[in-house]
């Protein structure tokens, strides 16, 4: 057997694991492996960003958009606390990483060594898993292990943390993959009678409702979840990480739920008689006052992870399993039925939030440019099939809520931590994962510009990604919040900004400023007309607002369409 | 495991039994999920358990059973952790053991502290020309009796164990898990 060193022992188990592109930052206790990647380039593909945090963001909307393990490679102390954000966004929003931290050699841990950090201490709460090798003949099981947790059951981030001694130390190169860890039951066995209790429920329910999450396209079970709608006739919503798993013109879809979701699903949350949770965790963001969420309806939640059911909502029957099995299974035994009046109520509230919010946002005839119609303009003409990544706050939901999607895997966003500064990286990261489809990120001016510097990492690695800021030049959301509940005072919301043209135009980045709706449809259009990067900042009306809304903590059934009317 | 008696808003003390690999952190990741729920680790001990290789938390925390129902389950969402129980005092056997140092004098001025140490059950460990040191086994109701009693004469040092516990049911409550476990990975080989 040959003789080979830690560093690249790493780059051959990330081989061994069909790794093709990572995402990192060299420093001082990881040189070794940056020294090793130099041999690799032609096989492994490195993005250099600009901040370790735009590492771990850009590896998530990888992984998001293309289902595979993102990677990060980045070095002890800085590097690695500069990660933390995305591997607790990553741990919230359940998506795959192996993250791989250098760290001091072993003899100098625990010493406060120059760079050293408690890494695993650190990430042990937001991680699936974290460690720390100890040798250079532990990698290829500990990288195995890694890709194991990360991808498998409910995926989420691993952490690695690598001693620069076991990056130059030498060790017998052999790997194996690994599928089994003893401890370790990624799936649930499915009980078959929570299968036919559920579906007993089904068969009699007369109001029936289903919620989605991410869990049906983490599982790939768009099919099965279609399928299911058409026997049944249920009609069905997507939570916001749920998005595009349904595409958005199918019948039975009615629209999202949550604080800024439709008034349809919201409403009737709270009228239905059998409320079918699929791959959801109940976020507070959905349910808003928990004391007063679907009390009347029994509710069914299937989940991989044993710990969601019951966790915020009491559920009557709990399947475990991954949704795209739990689906093959609950469908024979279903009736097929249909509920053509059920379902024309969630259409009668749609129809009364198409007229007071959707169409005044997205048609408006004169006045300044909304966001939502610029939203809507950009999904019309990249004919619903571009990848939709956001920021997080009014430009988020705005995206949300007026993309429309052909395809799975077609929304990126921070949806469980709500990281402002997530959007620009990850837009480059699902970018080099699909790099056939157009990647159109929706930003703020806020947003922007907490994550800027990775538009040097476009610059580099000429990415094509389409970057829309929305600018009112205030924190949006934040002044939505002060306007409604804060008595209209806009305590450092109000932001002064730079030119961000001349600022694209200095990464060599083409860029336009529109500020007039006659202009905004060829700006799109020529934004849209190569696969070279584009910033297109639009100016929108300062003081826009996300309607309609459920206030923070009130009950769900009612909504705010306007400052003020509620239904 | 349900005992009907506890109403889920009742704080109560529960004794949660953790197993798990023998891995470094592994208290720490633990003990991080009680952290982030506020709640306090009453006692806490850590052990070997029936099956090699496989170590045993006995954990006793007061809260409501639908916060530890949903610690549990949190405990066992860990990688490195096998399975993860909790029990009502009813449902389990459970003893502590305490150790008091007292000084040898006060024992042989009179036959009090004896009689004591008779009446508690309770024994003598050491004893030099200095100090001498009982210990007793039992729930913490009667080690704390002990020392209240001792007290009147001067405990110069005490220390009590963490709970450590053993279910009614005949073997570990993990082995069902181990041999399912074990039943899926021979299908994975396959």
């Amino acid at each position: 057997m040959e003789k080979i060193t830690g560093s690249e022992a790493l780059i051959r188990s990330l081989l061994e694991e069909g790794v093709k592109t990572v995402f990192g930052y060299p420093g001082g206790q990881i040189m070794p492996v940056f020294d090793k990647l130099y041999d690799y380039k032609d096989k492994l593909r490195h993005i250099l960003v600009r901040h370790e945090q735009g590492a771990v963001h850009a590896a998530q909307g990888y992984a998001r958009v293309s289902g595979d393990v993102g990677v990060v490679l980045v070095t002890s102390g800085p590097g690695a606390t500069n990660v933390i954000t995305g591997v607790a966004d990553a741990m919230i929003d359940s998506t795959p990483l192996v993250v791989i931290t250098g760290q001091v050699p072993s003899p100098l841990l625990g010493t406060d060594a120059f760079q050293e950090t408690d890494v695993v201490g650190i990430t042990l709460p937001i991680t699936k898993w974290s460690y720390q090798i100890q040798s250079a003949d532990e990698i290829p099981w500990a990288i195995a292990r890694a890709f194991y947790i990360a991808r498998s059951g409910r995926p989420g981030p691993v952490v690695i943390d690598f001693p620069k001694n076991a990056q130059i130390g030498m060790m017998d190169f052999e790997y194996k993959k690994c599928d089994f860890i003893r401890s370790y039951r990624p799936v649930p066995p499915t009980d078959p009678h929570s299968l036919i209790q559920a579906a007993s429920l089904i068969n009699k329910a007369q109001k029936p409702f289903i919620i989605f999450g991410q869990g049906v396209i983490l599982s790939e079970a768009e099919e099965e979840l279609k399928n299911l709608l058409e026997k049944t006739g249920i009609p069905a919503a997507s939570t916001l990480l749920g998005l595009s798993a349904l595409p958005s013109g199918y019948s039975l879809y009615k629209g999202m739920v949550g604080m800024h979701g439709n008034l349809g699903p919201n409403k009737k949350t709270n009228e239905c008689d059998v409320l079918i949770a699929i791959g959801m965790r109940f976020d507070d963001r959905v349910t808003s006052d928990i004391h007063t969420y679907a009390k009347q309806a029994k509710v069914i939640h299937i989940d991989i992870d044993p710990s969601e059911i019951g966790k915020n909502v009491a559920a009557e029957i709990g399947i475990l399993g991954n949704a795209k099995d739990v689906l093959q299974k609950l469908n024979p035994m279903l009736e097929r039925r249909k509920f053509e009046e059920w379902s024309k109520e969630f259409d009668d509230l749609n129809e009364i939030e198409n007229k007071k919010v959707i169409i005044p946002e997205t048609q408006p005839q004169e006045g300044d440019l909304n966001m939502g119609e610029v939203v809507a303009k950009v999904s019309e003409l990249t004919n619903n099939e571009a990848i939709i990544v956001t920021d997080v706050g009014q430009n988020q939901m705005m995206a949300a809520r007026y993309s429309k999607f052909n395809k799975s895997r077609s929304f990126v966003s921070s949806g469980g931590l709500g990281t402002m500064g997530y959007g620009l990286p990850a837009a480059i990261g699902a970018k080099i994962g699909m790099p056939d489809r157009h990647v159109c990120f929706f930003t703020g001016d806020g947003g922007i510009q907490m994550s800027i510097q990775e538009l040097g990492t476009i610059l580099q690695e000429n990415t094509g990604v389409k970057i829309i800021i929305l600018n009112n030049s205030w924190l949006g959301m934040v002044r939505q919040w002060q306007e409604l509940f804060f008595d209209e005072r806009y305590s450092e919301t109000s932001m002064k900004n730079p030119d961000f043209i001349a600022l694209a135009a200095a990464y060599g980045i083409k860029g336009k400023k529109v500020d007039k709706r006659a202009d905004l449809e060829g700006a799109i259009k020529e934004m849209l007309s190569d696969n070279e990067p584009y910033l297109l900042e639009v100016n929108v009306i300062e003081k826009g607002m996300v309607f309609p809304m459920i206030p923070g903590g009130k009950c769900v059934s009612k909504m705010m369409l306007t400052t003020t009317e509620w239904h | 495991m349900e005992d009907n008696n506890i109403k889920q808003d009742d704080v109560t003390l529960f004794t949660v039994t953790v197993y798990s690999e023998n891995q470094v952190g592994l208290l720490n990741q633990v003990s991080i999920i009680f952290t982030r729920r506020n709640l306090n680790i009453w006692s806490l001990s850590v052990s070997a358990s029936a099956i090699e290789g496989v170590h045993k938390f006995t954990i006793t925390t007061h809260t409501t059973r639908s916060q530890i129902e949903k610690v549990v389950k949190q405990i066992e969402k860990r990688i490195d952790v096998l399975r993860a129980f909790f029990y009502t005092n009813e449902e389990i056997i459970h003893q502590e053991i305490a150790l008091y140092k007292v000084e040898t004098e006060k024992l042989l001025e009179s036959d009090e502290i004896e009689d004591l140490i008779r009446k508690h059950n309770a024994r003598i460990l050491e004893i030099n020309k200095i100090f001498t040191v009982i210990e007793k086994t039992g729930h913490c109701e009667e080690t704390g009796a002990l020392f209240d009693d001792l007290n009147k004469y001067g405990v110069l040092q005490f220390v009590r164990s963490g709970r450590i516990a053993i279910t009614k049911d005949r073997t570990e409550h993990v082995s069902v898990f181990l041999e399912e476990q074990e039943v899926r990975r021979l299908k994975e080989k396959q």
